[in-house]
Order: C-alpha cells, then structure tokens, then sequence
C-alpha cells in the first residue's frame, strides 16, 4: 500500500495543477495563461530549444509537419469527440466519418466541382458536418450505449466506402489541389502569412487560433444550461429524463456540435495536405480518436487535449521503433488503463467514466 | 444490376452466404458472451480469431507437415487422415484461439475489474520489458530475455499497483480492448516470419462439388463449415443451459453481484466465458482457412467489426441471436453485393443492421443471455 501511496503523492503533484492554477490571483493566472498561449503559438521552434528539443523531436519526419498534419487535427477532433463521448456520454465509434465529411466538402468545393475560397469551406463544412450529425443522430439516438457504438462505427464506414466508389467523389485515387487558407499580409508592418506546402508554420498559428477558439466556446458551452443538461444525460439518462431534460434534445446537440467540430478538423487538415483519399479516414482512426481522448481524460477538455498530442506525437517521437510503433502504442494503453484508468488528467470530482449508475467513484 | 443475373445466381448466393454467415455466426458467440457477462465490447477479440488462423496454419504445416498446395495430387485424398487432419487442425486452432482468450481476460480485463492477480501482473510486467528493451536492442531473442529478467522485480511492483477492489470505468475497458487488439495484431505483423504479407496456408481438402441444389454447388468444405459450426453451437447451448458452469455463467449476465453473493466465483465464470468463446473463434478460424486458404496479421479487424454486428443484430447477449444474426448479416451481404456490386458490401452490412435497430431496437431476438429464453 505504501508504494501506491507514494506514487499517488508523486502524480497528485502533476494532477492537482489545473486546481492550484485557479487558486491564483486573477493577474497571476491572466499572465501565465497569456505566457502559455504565447509559448504554444511559437510551438514549431520548440525542436530548437535545447532539452525541450530532445524531447518533442520527431525523427525523420518534420516536427512542423507533425505538429499541423497530426497534433493539430487530433486535438480538434478530441475537442469534438470529447463532447460527444466525454460530457454527453454517447459512444461513437465511427466519428472518422464527420471528420471525413469537411475534409470532403473542401476537397468538392475547391477543387473536384467549384473553385470556392477555401475561407468560404470552412462555414459550409461546418454546416454540412453538422447536418451529417443530425441526420445521423436523429434515427440513432435513440438507441443506447452499445448499440449506438456500433450503428455510429458502421455509419464512418459507410462514409468511406461511399468516398471510395463514388467517381464524383474521387474515388480510390482521391482529390488534390485542394485549395489553402487565404494568404494574409499586413502592408504596414510589412509581416505576411503564405499558407503553402513549404512551411507548415502558418497552419499552426491558425489551427491553433481555431483550437483557442473552439475551447473558449467550449467553455461556455459547459458551463450553460446546455452544458448541465450533458452531464444529467451522462450520469442517469433516465433521471435526466424524469427530471424534465429533453434529453433527445441535448444529446443531438452534442452530437451535432461534436459532429461540427470533427468537420473543422478535416477542413484542416485538407487545407494543409491540398490531397486527401479514402484511406486518410480509415475505421481505426475512429478507433485511435477514442484511445487518445480516454488516455487523456474523459470529459476533461485539457485531458483529452494531452491524450490528443500523446496519440498523435508519441509514434512519431519513436519512429525509431519503426514498424514496432504501434505495438509499443498498444502495450501503453493497456498499461495506463491498467494503473490509471481515469486518464492523465481526469475530469474533476465526479465519479468516472460514462453512464454509470452501478459504478464506483475512483476519486 | 439485371434481374436475371439474381436468378440465375441467387441458389449460390444463398449457400455462400450462409457458410460466411456461420463463421461470423462463430466469431459472435465470443462478443456476444463476453459482453452478456462482462457488458463489454471485447474489441480483441478479432485477434483472438487471428490468431486461431495462425494456430491452424502452424498445426497443418509445422505440426503435420503438409506442404504448400500448388496444383497436382492432395496429400490426403480421403479417408481417415483427411478426417485426421481436420480434427487437429481444429484441435490446434482452438488451443491457441481458448489460451490466447484466456492470457487476454487475464492481463488486460481482470486487473481493470480490481481483481488483478500474479498472472496479469507477470504478465504485464513481461510486456512492458519487452517495450522497454525495445528500446535499446532491436533483436527480439535477446529482448524476451531482458524482459524476463525484468519481469520478476516489474511484477511484484505491479501487483502492488493494482486498483483492489475498484472496478474501472467502463470506457477504460474498451481502451483496454483496444490496446491489446493493436498490440497482438501488430506483434505478429513485426515478428511472424512473413510480418505483414498474406500467408497462404496450405490446403489439406479438395474442394469438390459434392451434390448441386437448385444450379448451386454445394462443396464439401461448405458441408464441414456447416456441420461443424451447427455442432459446436449445439455444444455451447447445451453447456450453457445444461450444466454446473453455464449456469454461472447466466446467473451473471442476470446480476453480478446477487450471484456473488449466492456463491457463484465471479472470477471463474468470466473466465470459463472468455475460454468459450475463445475456442468459438478457433473453430471459426479453421473453417475460415478450410474455405479461404489464407490468413494476415490484420485479418481479423473487418471480420470482427462484422461479427459483432452480426451479434448485435441479432441481439446481444443472445446466443441463438448470434446465428441468426451471423446467417442474416452474410445472406445480406451477399445478396446485397449481387444487387448493387460487391464493393457495396460493408455498406450493405451496416445498412441492414441500421434498418433492424429502427423497428427493433434490442437486436431480432433480443437481449437475453441471463433470461429463461436462452
């Protein structure tokens, strides 16, 4: 018992962070978030730093190109996975498919059929994702737990295969030139944003206004009538239900807001790669999706964040296992499910994990 | 997309169909029971076919030492070493698919239920040494042997680490899952001898065409398949309904912790489930390298994804729901291909199961591996 002990000590100093940093001071906490925000803006020159290089560096591959192309999706579309999967307590297993959906939307509209700005995607993508998510969500959600998993798993599927007979679609070979983000350039300061193949930095500092943006809506999101009304249907759906929750209501919300958000990853992700085919949205990804917000922690949006750049970074910080990757990836999910299954940051307080009525607290 | 192609051809739809929905019907079982008992989805499971497939191959070719098949004579014609064969064939695909279930519910579930014990824990220890050496020495000989030196001192640290006592959220389960299917599959992608080209296994059995019904031929490996899953069916109904075990095992589907209490050990019977349904999809990967000739480490992934939907269709938990649902689903499929072209088939599959949760939404038969109707 003591060496649990101990090592509980040791990680509550990692994972009682979050609590003390709302325990400063109101000027403290603005400054260190400004400093944090800062320091991640400038993320693709941390392989430069001296120890901090060692750590993040991603070999034969470039960690820029890691950083937009992996990091950045998989932390968007944990951010949506994780209202789905982490506050509404739905399982969805096939979310691969919404993601699929707006990187397909840009890839028609700028390239295969029109020649729209790819800054006027970005809306249509939403909406058309989020549309995917209701249509799916409508018939679906009526079903529970399991059975959800599994029509949403077939439902990403379906997507691909769809992707991949379909000649309008591009078929098997995919689309390409896909069309960038609008380059940006400020004539005063003389400073400008070429958005191109060559340098993967511009990507970075939009994708991560956009990651910026999508937590500050999360969070208002979470802290709303909405947000209380996901927790009720995840902890006791039937409660919830008694208690007057429209709880069809709210769960299709979050599945279209999750659904939304999944859509922004793939316009992304289109817009920086300019190439995408069916196989970039294979099933497992959907699967890995999951692994990477449980690994991080369910429902805690920072946690599902970590998980999100644990997934996305680890195989590419040990490409010097080569093919063994993802043997190793698969021996460290069992392992921290094993010693740690609440994830690397849990959400605070609660009772773990996803409808849970006979469950226990792991506090 | 013609009408007459469907006539013409729709006798041997029929009985492909049904001999691929037999051994999704097989592979069913195992989801099915495991989540009766457990209410988890156990995503290894596709591995634990896989590796039935390889166990298949290792006994017809390192074992009995038939040669690959390459045209010309068979080994054995007919006969009682063609019955020999096939036997330990199965023999030896259910050994490995029934411990491969069993070292899985043992290292990557049971410590997640607060039930850890030496095993997983030895166990879990020897993997994370063979990870960590991994590290430093890319030859896995000499990694087997660090990892268990390390195994000892790891184990006795794990087994202190264990959560006692405290069950895991049910996602962790799944993560769980996950994390073992990767790590089997790939294992065999990087360290069999062919890492991630086809196998061909080699063939033991003439295909021939036994007797025709209606224009369809009806081969003799069809007739095995269908004997073989009817009889080992037969076998787990009569074990689950008839004996000491399987009513533990029902008594648990229904309430875990009133048949703890009443004395049933939880442990065993979760156990005995995994063994089950382990040797199930041992069967299923004989007769799927009986029909097919082949296997690959990432064989079992799309397999598994629709054996599970067979079992849902039918409705989970419910063994008879598992064959019905296994026969639904590869009819559905192959119809489905005629009709609209085969690369349509998954979406079909899905498509089906879709259209049966609208109008019933607990499965065909229903949910019922605890209830009096099993």
């Amino acid at each position: 018992m003591s060496i649990t002990g101990t090592f509980r000590a040791r990680t509550s100093a990692v994972t009682s962070l979050p609590g003390r940093f709302a325990a400063m001071p109101r000027y403290a906490r603005l400054s260190a978030g400004a400093l944090l925000v800062i320091a991640f803006y400038l993320t693709p020159f941390w392989p430069d730093v001296p120890v901090l290089g060692w750590i993040v560096d991603t070999p034969g591959t470039k960690f820029e190109s890691v950083l937009t192309d992996q990091i950045m999706v998989f932390t968007l579309v944990a951010l949506g996975l994780n209202v789905v999967v982490g506050l509404a307590g739905l399982l969805d297993l096939g979310y691969v498919g919404f993601y699929a959906v707006g990187a397909y939307v840009t890839a028609i509209l700028t390239s295969e059929h029109g020649n729209l700005p790819w800054l006027l995607c970005l809306p249509i993508a939403v909406v058309v994702s989020m549309l995917a998510g209701v249509i799916l969500g409508t018939p679906t959600l009526r079903l529970r737990g399991d059975y959800l998993a599994i029509v949403t798993l077939g439902f990403g599927e379906i997507i691909r295969i769809t992707a991949n007979n379909s000649e309008w679609l591009g078929g098997p070979r995919g689309i390409n030139n896909i069309g960038t983000p609008p380059d940006i350039h400020i004539p005063v300061l003389d400073w400008s944003l070429t958005f191109n193949v060559l340098d993967a930095k511009p990507y970075w500092y939009l994708g991560f206004t956009i990651i910026l943006l999508v937590i500050f809506m999360l969070r208002r999101l979470e802290a709303s009538r909405v947000g209380r009304a996901w927790t009720a249907v995840r902890e006791d759906e039937d409660a919830a239900e008694l208690m007057g929750v429209d709880t069809f209501r709210f769960k299709l919300w979050a599945f279209a807001i999750g659904a939304a958000i999944g859509g922004i990853a793939g316009v992304m992700y289109a817009g920086k790669v300019q190439f995408i085919n069916p196989d970039n949205f294979q099933l497992q990804l959907s699967i890995l999706f999951i692994a990477a917000i449980v690994l991080g922690g369910t429902g805690n949006m920072y946690g599902a964040i970590v998980g999100a750049v644990v997934v996305a970074w680890l195989p590419e910080r040990f490409r010097g296992f080569s093919s063994r990757r993802y043997f190793v990836f698969g021996v460290v999910l069992i392992l921290m499910m094993v010693f740690r299954p609440q994830g690397i940051i849990p959400r605070r307080g609660a009772a773990t994990g996803i409808p849970g009525k006979k469950e226990e607290a792991t506090a | 997309m013609t009408n007459w192609l469907i006539y013409r051809t729709f006798w041997e739809l029929t009985v492909s169909g049904i001999v691929l929905g037999l051994i999704y019907s097989l592979v069913a079982l195992g989801y099915t029971m495991v989540y009766g008992v457990l209410r988890l989805i156990n995503f290894a499971h596709s591995e634990i076919f896989m590796v039935g497939t390889f166990g298949a191959l290792i006994t017809v070719s390192q074992v009995l030492g038939v040669p690959q098949f390459i045209g010309g004579e068979y080994p054995h014609k007919s006969g009682l070493a063609l019955v020999g064969t096939l036997v330990m064939t199965l023999v030896g695909a259910v050994i490995v698919s029934g411990t491969g279930a069993v070292v899985l519910e043992r290292t990557a579930y049971r410590p997640l239920r607060g039930a850890g014990d030496r095993f997983g824990a030895v166990a879990l220890a020897f993997v994370t040494g063979i990870v960590v050496s991994l590290l430093f020495e890319s030859n896995i000989v000499v990694d087997l042997v660090i990892a268990a030196v390390f195994a000892a001192p790891l184990s006795v640290l794990y087994l202190r680490l264990f959560r006692r006592g405290r069950q895991a959220p049910r996602l962790a389960f799944l993560i769980s899952a996950i994390g073992a299917s990767t790590a089997i599959a790939e294992a065999v992608a990087v360290w069999g001898p062919d890492e991630r080209r086809v196998y061909n296994i080699p063939r033991v059995l003439e295909k021939r065409v036994l007797f025709e019904f209606l224009g369809a031929d009806i081969r003799i490996d069809y007739v095995i398949v269908a004997a073989g899953a009817l009889l080992m069916m037969t076998s787990l109904l009569l074990f689950v309904n008839k004996t000491r075990l399987g009513r533990g095992i029902r008594a648990v589907a229904q309430d875990v912790e009133t048949s703890r209490i009443l004395g049933v050990n939880v442990d065993v019977v979760i156990l005995v489930t995994f063994l089950l349904g382990g040797a199930m999809a041992g069967g299923a990967a004989m007769m799927f390298t009986l029909v097919y000739d082949q296997s690959r480490f990432n064989i079992g992934f799309l397999l598994g994804v629709k054996s599970f939907t067979a079992a849902v269709l039918g409705g989970i938990g419910n063994i008879r729901g598992a064959l019905l649902g296994g026969v639904v689903l590869g009819l559905a499929e192959n119809y489905g291909s005629a009709v609209f072209g085969g690369e349509w088939k998954d979406v079909i599959a899905f498509a089906v199961l879709l259209a049966v949760l609208m109008f019933r939404p607990t499965g065909i038969l229903g949910e019922a591996l605890g209830k009096a109707r099993v």
